[in-house]
């Protein structure tokens, strides 16, 4: 297997990021199984070589924004893991102060401009964003994550109509998981074999990416960031991927709607997995440095834990703020 | 200076976006068309398209692509070409644009207006002539305004313009040829204050919007009769200057609330509780309240004049509060 821009560190970063996101993400199952996170609960594990590819090719100020399933984007954008843990517990020091909770983050210094949880409802934001920064006379371009659910949404192709049509610097990262929820994406889309035509029928241009490939994520994100920058208008990725969880905290892997079979076929192809064979066939790493970057990130999420649980909750007279801008 | 209400909100527009770069116009046929109602008349003209906006019928992709502006510090104003079409854009309006401060703890703000005509003109029928500002008034994170005079437009949407915050600001499509004076030069009219149309010391009319216009002509015509009516115009119905309207009910001890939407749940109902609340031993008579009928709006002449409140059913309103038949 052979990769451009295989440098040593730009691997270990990569592989560092997927693997704080699965270890945060297995930790979050456990602290909602201990009844520490309530609500509804969507794992990334699985999906985190597009977030990490995707957001690798992003400058620190470019925008970034997501759909519900979103602890993986906001942590691939860098936000403090204890202040996302803390959101999740709904503590005070959480990113939101607690009154976001898991599908609502936000960190607006690193542009992280949130997640939203009506599907598709977001996507016109994305382009607003876009919008702005093009009004502005910036050189910065907005990446709008969403899963294939929202594609037969009308907001979605509303969305994708306006930044075509008016050229907007958005890329649409469609992370295909083939379900949404428990419906499959052919009893779904129309346009399921694929659904970059969506987009091109709109005269975007699109391109489909190994979802479980950060490499590949990386380096076609890398090229379509730049010809966004540049001014060639919007960009639609389908980046093909699975979630190894159920589609919430409440829905098992396995089930009404796929076989286990299924689920062990695709973590065959666990992107953790699939980086690591790569970095050591290439030998830019050893097992000891992965156990090191194992050590490492365990001792983050456990203090991520250690942050939320001995944060204290919001004050009462919280409620109130922040309903209205003074 | 005696001008139109539609030439006011053209006014305000227009020295706020000569004043802010920020601001820019954006909906279906404000550009080039002039506007639906011609409010926007010029404005491609002075500021080009890059601020005034022309968009495919797509409420909900262009209000979406509003907020997420604001979002990244843009003042966008969205015009509907009328309020019925908010309902294709609630998601936004409801969902984002009123939470997204809240749930993002403070971080981001929305500071837009989206306005447009609301309630009956003549005849449009049943999908072109609701009345939805209790909707809009239910939700926290929303400001909402209803003007009813060129002046108080003028100075309102300027206000609208640079509050920090989502405001829906209703028109009407009977009042845009409507004419008054308006303060010369620049001002601004606060948001959330009420003003006293007509001093009165027999009963109190709280009115807004088009039925202001309504409640004055009551007013004129009870005065030849002997019956001395105040007429209140909220203006701002949400937040709604409460300390005013129970002033003035302290003073006539009768409350008359006149509103085109819907009864059930309608703006009247959440009046009437919160003067209740406020001023319950200073009422002689129960509230009397005139609203729209329940029922979606007809389009024959006779039978939509019945469905929206007129003359007689406020005078009647009032009189049986004063006994006075």
């Amino acid at each position: 297997m052979i990769m451009p821009s295989m440098d040593r560190s730009d691997v270990l970063f990569l592989y560092r990021q997927m693997l704080l996101i699965r270890r945060f993400e297995e930790k979050s199952a456990e602290m909602y199984a201990l009844a520490k996170i309530a609500g509804f609960l969507h794992l990334y594990i699985g999906e985190e070589a597009i977030a990490v590819g995707a957001i690798a090719a992003l400058r620190p100020d470019d925008y970034a924004i997501s759909a519900y399933r979103d602890h993986g984007h906001c942590l691939a954008r860098g936000s403090h893991p204890g202040q996302v843990m803390a959101e999740l517990f709904g503590k005070a020091t959480g990113l939101c102060h607690g009154k976001g909770g898991s599908m609502h983050l936000v960190d607006a210094p690193r542009r992280f401009m949130g997640g939203y949880a009506i599907v598709g409802g977001h996507i016109p934001l994305a382009t607003g964003l876009a919008f702005a920064t093009k009004y502005q006379k910036l050189d910065l371009v907005t990446v709008c994550f969403f899963g294939e659910g929202a594609i037969p949404s009308g907001q979605a192709h509303e969305a994708l109509n306006l930044a075509a049509l008016w050229k907007l610097p958005v890329i649409f990262v469609c992370e295909n998981n083939r379900y949404g929820m428990g419906t499959p994406a052919e009893r779904a889309i129309a346009l399921y074999a694929d659904v970059a035509e969506t987009a091109r029928s709109y005269g975007i241009m699109a391109e489909r990416v190994d979802g479980m490939d950060v490499l590949a994520v990386r380096d076609v994100m890398r090229r379509v960031v730049e010809q966004v920058r540049a001014g060639q208008g919007p960009f639609f990725i389908e980046a093909m991927t699975y979630r190894f969880m159920g589609h919430s905290m409440s829905d098992p892997a396995h089930g009404h709607y796929r076989t286990k079979e299924e689920v062990e076929e695709h973590r065959k192809r666990d992107p953790l997995l699939l980086l690591k064979q790569t970095i050591l066939s290439n030998n830019l790493a050893n097992e000891a440095d992965f156990i090191q970057l194992e050590r490492q990130v365990g001792e983050v999420v456990t203090a991520a834990v250690k942050f939320a649980d001995e944060s204290p909750f919001p004050i009462p007279s919280e409620l109130y703020n922040d309903v209205l801008a003074d | 200076m005696l001008m139109s209400y539609r030439e006011a909100l053209n006014q305000a527009m227009r020295e706020e976006m000569r004043r802010d770069s920020r601001i820019f116009l954006i909906g279906e046929e404000v550009g080039y068309y002039q506007g639906a109602f011609k409010v926007s008349k010029g404005f491609v003209e002075e500021f080009g398209p890059q601020r005034v906006v022309d968009t495919p019928i797509t409420e909900a992709g262009f209000t979406g692509l509003a907020i997420g502006a604001a979002m990244a510090g843009l003042h966008p104003i969205v015009e509907l070409m009328t309020m019925n079409f908010a309902i294709v854009a609630l998601d936004q309006i409801v969902n984002n644009a009123a939470k997204i401060r809240y749930m993002s703890g403070g971080q981001l703000s929305v500071p837009m207006v989206i306005r447009g005509p609301g309630s009956a003109a003549h005849q449009l029928g049943a999908q072109h002539s609701q009345s939805l500002e209790a909707w809009f008034c239910h939700v926290p994170g929303l400001k909402v305004i209803a003007p009813a005079t060129p002046h108080d437009a003028k100075g309102l949407l300027k206000s609208a313009i640079r509050d920090k915050n989502p405001v829906i600001f209703i028109e009407a499509q009977l009042l845009y040829g409507t004419k008054g004076d308006v303060e010369d030069g620049e001002y601004t009219i606060p948001i959330g204050v009420a003003e006293v149309k007509r001093a009165g010391r027999d009963v109190t009319i709280v009115a807004y919007s088009k039925m202001l216009l309504l409640a004055l002509e009551v007013a004129d015509q009870l005065s030849r009769e002997g019956i001395e009516v105040e007429v209140i115009d909220p203006r701002t119905l949400k937040p709604l200057d409460l300390p005013t309207i129970v002033a003035s009910v302290k003073k006539t001890g009768r409350l008359v609330i006149v509103e085109e939407g819907w009864r059930f749940c309608g703006l009247g109902a959440q009046i009437a509780e919160s003067v209740y609340t406020a001023a319950f031993d200073y009422l002689d008579a129960p509230i009397q309240r005139v609203t729209g009928e329940e029922v979606p709006m007809p389009y024959s002449r006779p039978l939509e004049n019945a469905a929206i409140p007129d003359k007689t059913r406020v005078i009647k309103a009032v009189k049986a509060l004063c006994g006075a038949q």
